[in-house]
C-alpha cells in the first residue's frame, strides 16, 4: 500500500490520523497543530494573563508532562509571559511515587522549571500507605483523591501562586460528563464542563488547557516528541486498569472516533441549560468559569495514580450503602426550582432560547453553596472539609469512616463498576 | 523479498503495557513468514502470538479484549498508526517496528 501523504504540507509521509476528523497528518504538522490547538484553546478563554504564576499539577504521567511541554513551548513561542512552576503530590506510597517523582524531577531539569513537592505526610500527618494500614486498601483510593484534590491548592498556596493547571483532556472530560448524566446530576456535569473552577474571589483557580485534546493525541505527542514521562499503575487500585467508564469511552472512540468531542460540547451545551443559581457556573463571562471545585467533586477522576488518576476501586458493599444514603439525602433536598429568579442573564445566555423556566427540569437540583471548612479554613461547601472529615476519623483510628453525603468518590466507583456491565457493541 | 523461513521484526511496549511483558520494552522476535494456512503473517497472527507465547502475564484481557486489541492500546507500525496501514491486515515485513501503546494508564 502506497504510503498517504501528509493533508496539510502534501510531501512528508503521514503518520498519524486525528480521531477527530480523519486528517492524515505528518509527524511535524501534527505536532504544530496539537500546539496551535491548544493554543487557540487557551486565548479564546482567556486562561492566563501576563504576569501570571501558574503550578502544573505533574505527575510525572504523560498527560501532566504534555501540558509542561506544550505550556513551555507556547509560553516562549507566544510570549504569554508566563512564569510556570511544577507541582507534585507525594502521597506517601512506597515504591510507587518514587519513580514517577524521579521523572519530575527529570521534567524540571528538562523544561528548566521549579519543582515543588508537596508530601501528605507535612499535609496531612499521614502518609497513604500510614492511611492504608490503618483502614486496609479497601476504599482508601477515596482518602487519596480527596487528599490529593486540597495538596495541590494548598501547595500551590504555599508558593503563592493562585492558578494551578491539570492534564485532564477529552477523555476524562467526556467520562466525568457521562457519568453525571447517568447520575442525573446536572449541576455537576454543568460544573465539569468548565474549563475553568473557582473564580476570581478563590485562592487557588484550576484549568484544563488540554480540555479538548484527544487522550489518544497526547500519547502521540509524547511518542513523537520523544517526551520522558512514567506510567504506573497506582499499588493499591489494582483494579484502575479495568472496566470503567473509560472502556465505555473508549469502545465509544472505536465505533466513532468524534464521540469523545461529540460528548464533551454536548455536556457544554448541557452545561448551558443549568440555570447559574444552581450549577454555579456564569454563563455570562467571556471564559465560562464555575464557582468552586473546593471538594474536588467535579474531577470525576481524581482517584489513585496521578494527578488526574482514574479511580475504579473500591468496595461495592459500601458504595451501595453510600449511595442509598444520598438517596436518602437528597429527599431531605430543597426542592429550590421553584423559586430560581430567572434572572436576565441566564436568560439572555440560553443558546436554546426555549420558554420553559427551570421548574420543568423534573429532578431537584441542590443549590451549591461555598464556604470554607471550619477546622482548616479551606474552601468547602460543607462546615468540614472532606480531608478533615476524613482525618478525623484516621486520628480517632476508627476502621471505617463513613462521609457526608455528596461523596463523588464512592458514587463514581459505583457508576464505574456498573457501567462495566454495560455491553458496547463495537466494530 | 524475503526468502528466509523467518522474520526478524522488534515488537516494543509502551504505557504500562510493558508491566504484562515481563517489565521488557523492547523484544525482539523471529517470526515465521508463513502462518499455518501458507498466508504471509500480519499484525493479527503477530497479536494473537504475543498473547500466547510472549505474554507471561494471565491478565490477557488488558491486551486483548474479544479478539481484539484492546480499545485504548495505540498500534504503530514503524511508527505510523496503524490505520494507516490496513490494521490488522497488515503484513510483516522484516525489520519492522511495531509499537503497542498503552493510552489506559494514568496521566
Ligand atoms: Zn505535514
Ligand atoms: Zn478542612
Amino acid at each position: 500500500m502506497a504510503p498517504a501523504l501528509c493533508a496539510i504540507c502534501r510531501t512528508s509521509r503521514a503518520l498519524i490520523i486525528r480521531p477527530k476528523n480523519h486528517q492524515k497528518l505528518c509527524k511535524s504538522c501534527f505536532i504544530a497543530i496539537f500546539e496551535a490547538e491548544i493554543h487557540h484553546t487557551i486565548t479564546t478563554t482567556s486562561l492566563f494573563s501576563p504576569g501570571d504564576r501558574i503550578a502544573i499539577g505533574a505527575s510525572g504521567g504523560k498527560d501532566s508532562t504534555v501540558l509542561a511541554s506544550v505550556l513551555k513551548t507556547l509560553n516562549e513561542r507566544y510570549n504569554y509571559g508566563l512564569e510556570l512552576v511544577l507541582l507534585s503530590i507525594d502521597e506517601g506510597i512506597k515504591g510507587y511515587r518514587d519513580d514517577s517523582l524521579e521523572t519530575v524531577k527529570r521534567n524540571a531539569v528538562q523544561y528548566d522549571m521549579p519543582l515543588k513537592i508537596v508530601g501528605y505526610d507535612e499535609l496531612y500527618g499521614w502518609t497513604m500507605d500510614q492511611v492504608v494500614e490503618a483502614i486496609g486498601k479497601k476504599g482508601n483510593c477515596t482518602y487519596c483523591g480527596v487528599f490529593r484534590r486540597q495538596a495541590l491548592d494548598r501547595g500551590a498556596k504555599m508558593l503563592g501562586i493562585n492558578h494551578v493547571v491539570t492534564g485532564h483532556n477529552a477523555d476524562d472530560v467526556a467520562e466525568t460528563i457521562l457519568m453525571n448524566l447517568l447520575r442525573g446530576d446536572l449541576p455537576r456535569l454543568a460544573r465539569s464542563t468548565s474549563i475553568v473552577t473557582g473564580d476570581a474571589n478563590s485562592e487557588v483557580r484550576r484549568s484544563k488547557p488540554l480540555k479538548y485534546a484527544y487522550e489518544k493525541e497526547i500519547v502521540l505527542y509524547a511518542h513523537h516528541k520523544k517526551l520522558d514521562y512514567f506510567t504506573t499503575e497506582c499499588l493499591y487500585s489494582p483494579e484502575a486498569f479495568r472496566g470503567s467508564a473509560r472502556s465505555l469511552i473508549k469502545n465509544l472512540e472505536r465505533v466513532r472516533p468524534s464521540a469523545i468531542l461529540d460528548v464533551v460540547r454536548s455536556g457544554e451545551d448541557m452545561a448551558k441549560l443549568v440555570p447559574e443559581v444552581v450549577s454555579g457556573v456564569s454563563h455570562c463571562k467571556s471564559q465560562k468559569v464555575s464557582l468552586s471545585s473546593a471538594d474536588g467533586e467535579d474531577e470525576g477522576a481524581g482517584g489513585c495514580g496521578s494527578v488526574n488518576g482514574r479511580n475504579s476501586g473500591g468496595e461495592m458493599a459500601d458504595m451501595e450503602k453510600k449511595l442509598r444514603q444520598d438517596e436518602e439525602a437528597s429527599s431531605r433536598e430543597v426542592d429550590i426550582s421553584a423559586s430560581i429568579p430567572l434572572s436576565a442573564n441566564s436568560q439572555k445566555h440560553d443558546r436554546i432560547g426555549e420558554s420553559k423556566p427551570p421548574q420543568k427540569m423534573g429532578k431537584k437540583l441542590v443549590r451549591q453553596t461555598l464556604g470554607t471548612c471550619k477546622k482548616c479554613g479551606y474552601m468547602s461547601s460543607q462546615d468540614i472539609c472532606k480531608a478533615c472529615t476524613l482525618l478525623e476519623g484516621l486520628n480517632r483510628n476508627r476502621p471505617k469512616i463513613e462521609i457526608e453525603v455528596d461523596v463523588e468518590d464512592e458514587e463514581s466507583s459505583t457508576l464505574r463498576r456498573r457501567m462495566e456491565g454495560i455491553a458496547l457493541g463495537a466494530g | 523479498m524475503e526468502s528466509g523461513n523467518t522474520i526478524p521484526i522488534i515488537v516494543e511496549f509502551s504505557g504500562g503495557l510493558e508491566m504484562l511483558f515481563s517489565d521488557e520494552r523492547k523484544h525482539k522476535l523471529s517470526v515465521p513468514a508463513k502462518d499455518d494456512q501458507g498466508n504471509a503473517v500480519n499484525i493479527g497472527w503477530l497479536v494473537q502470538h504475543l498473547c500466547q507465547e510472549v505474554m507471561k502475564d494471565s491478565r490477557k484481557e488488558m491486551f486483548v479484549l474479544d479478539g481484539h486489541v484492546r480499545p485504548g492500546i495505540l498500534v504503530l507500525i514503524n511508527d505510523a498508526d496503524w490505520e494507516l496501514e490496513g490494521e490488522a491486515s497488515y503484513a510483516l515485513q522484516p525489520d519492522d517496528n511495531i509499537l503497542f501503546v498503552s493510552t489506559l494508564h494514568g496521566g
